[in-house]
């Protein structure tokens, strides 16, 4: 299959976006975020039903809207009058409506809109391909930059923030990360199935690892191995690729499950 | 202890408010390097309040607050050089790290980001596992640890961040009395080892009276500083407890009758004897 030039570009994309998502996966498990990661994607649909019809970069106003959905998220959240997952609940079915409308103001040509929901990784072309490299570099080189205070955080909020770490930007800034990641991951699998490169290959490696630095290894590990051999499956059956490279991970997951049933 | 100590707390006519409630008023005391204050008051009083002051988590509305020689948060060392205990029930069974990376986060706490772990710091963090009794639990999951060992846990995850002033915020909440008793000793051992400034805030008044060389007796404001027998004794004491009054003044009877008790059996240490078997 690599002697074709779109594949080796689809499959250098699933594979890097299996390490990114993987590597930012472990915090979204550890701290509890998959339904924040959830109400992230999804509501970047909005943002890029908005640049479809204004005829901007689909993806630039997905991961806008995106990062303000988080920071929306943390912001009235912090405020501690609602729960955080009613206000998620609010602004990503309020998103989703936001783009469902849009979406119907365009006649004919859905091909795009798919591409979104559902991925499309065999269409990346090289310059996507360098900014999803730089993109991902940026959020791998964050995520080092604040792994020991954002790891203390989640171990003892208020220690962390006695011993002077900025915890609320900190946990803003990780949702941030996730906005950026979740775009990222949009092209791989598209933003209805992105939540699973950022919940399953962490999930998966916490059945098999106790410490985080196993755990992290293992979840860059699970997200790289399954878009690689997902993309493979894909090819070799005519598949979808995202769903493919998805129902992968959940069948590791599944099996992890049952492996290391205590 | 010596004259002429450090003075490592200061606290003059401080108040603090919270979402428009004034929870603290005019509170004042200091604390001198090597000495150990408990601060006791019934629920709701602002202990733990208090202790957030002191580390700069609160802001004050009145009065003044010295931590070793500087306002508390005051940057660019915010919360410097104090080791904090919080009030916590359980950690998460699953959190994946063993007991010395948790040490190790107090000892990295003021470090910058890119700052890993040298062979110094790794022993830094051996050296306070010992100290606090659990050197072989170090390459233990923490939260396989029980609810006793992960305090002390907390504790050497404080020495490593402050070897001058500990704050603890109801430390021994949840531990049955062996363990509570073997928690304040260590306490005082550390403390008298290594020269350290002690502040703990606990709802338990006689547990803490039997560690502490000062007593502080809060509820809002400040009812009575002094020794803890006199404090213990004291009729302000009885105040701030007012809605307890009854149930106070059996403990502090149980309390002496017991003290008496074990002085009567002409121990040679009658007064730790007392510390021991101070309740029921």
């Amino acid at each position: 299959m690599l002697e074709f030039a779109f594949m080796q570009r689809a499959l250098v994309a699933a594979v890097w976006i299996g390490v990114v998502c993987g590597a930012l996966g472990f915090f979204v498990v550890l701290r509890r975020l998959a339904f924040i990661g959830v109400g992230i994607s999804h509501s970047a649909i909005g943002g890029v039903a908005l640049g479809i019809v204004l005829g901007l970069s689909p993806l630039a106003t997905g991961a806008a809207f995106a990062v303000a959905v988080a920071l929306a998220i943390a912001a009235v959240g912090r405020r501690g009058r609602l729960a955080e997952d009613t206000v998620i609940g609010v602004f990503f079915s309020g998103s989703m409506a936001l783009g469902v409308v849009l979406f119907s103001l365009q006649r004919g040509y859905q091909q795009d809109l798919f591409g979104y929901l559902f991925g499309n990784v065999l269409a990346v072309s090289s310059a996507e391909l360098a900014l999803l490299g730089a993109a991902g570099a940026a959020v791998l080189a964050a995520l080092a930059f604040a792994f020991r205070p954002l790891f203390f955080a989640s171990f003892d909020e208020e220690v962390a923030r006695a011993y002077g770490h900025p915890v609320d930007a900190l946990g803003a800034g990780l949702l941030v990360l996730l906005a950026g990641t979740v775009v990222i991951g949009v092209r791989l699998v598209g933003v209805i199935l992105v939540e699973a490169l950022l919940v399953i290959p962490a999930a998966t490696a916490a059945l098999w690892a106790g410490h985080y630095r196993g755990q992290l290894a293992l979840s860059i590990a699970f997200g790289a191995g399954a878009g690689a051999a997902g993309l493979a499956l894909a090819y070799r059956f005519d598949l979808a690729a995202g769903g493919t490279i998805v129902l992968v991970l959940v069948a590791a997951f599944g099996l992890s499950l049952a492996l290391r049933r205590r | 202890m010596s004259a002429g100590a450090e003075r490592v707390v200061v606290c003059e006519g401080v108040s603090v408010d919270r979402d428009g409630r004034r929870v603290l008023e005019n509170i004042s005391f200091t604390l001198d390097a090597g000495r150990f204050l408990g601060v006791v008051g019934p629920n709701g009083a602002g202990k733990t309040t208090l202790l957030r002051t002191l580390l700069g988590l609160e802001p004050i509305v009145a009065g003044r607050v010295e931590v070793l020689g500087r306002p508390p948060g005051a940057r660019p060392d915010p919360g410097r050089r104090i080791g904090y205990v919080p009030q916590r029930s359980v950690i998460a069974p699953t959190f994946p790290a063993r007991v010395r990376d948790v040490v190790m986060m107090g000892r990295l706490a003021r470090a910058g980001p890119w700052r890993w772990p040298r062979e110094a710091d790794r022993r830094a963090v051996r050296e306070a596992l010992a100290r606090v009794g659990i050197a072989d639990r170090a390459e233990r999951p923490i939260g396989s640890l029980s609810g006793g060992e992960q305090r002390r846990v907390m504790l050497a995850q404080a020495l490593c961040a402050s070897e001058r002033l500990l704050v603890l915020d109801e430390p021994t909440i949840g531990l049955d009395l062996p363990a509570e008793q073997a928690f304040y000793e260590l306490l005082r051992a550390l403390q008298r080892e290594l020269g350290l400034a002690v502040i703990a805030v606990s709802h338990d008044l006689l547990a803490l009276a039997a560690a502490a060389d000062e007593l502080v007796c809060i509820n809002r404001t400040m009812h009575v500083h002094g020794n803890p027998d006199e404090v213990v004794h004291s009729h302000a004491l009885r105040e701030a407890y007012s809605c307890e009054f009854n149930f106070l003044a059996g403990e502090i009877a149980h309390h002496e009758r017991a003290a008496k008790e074990s002085a009567a059996h002409a121990h040679p240490e009658p007064h730790d004897h007392a510390h021991g078997e101070r309740r029921r």
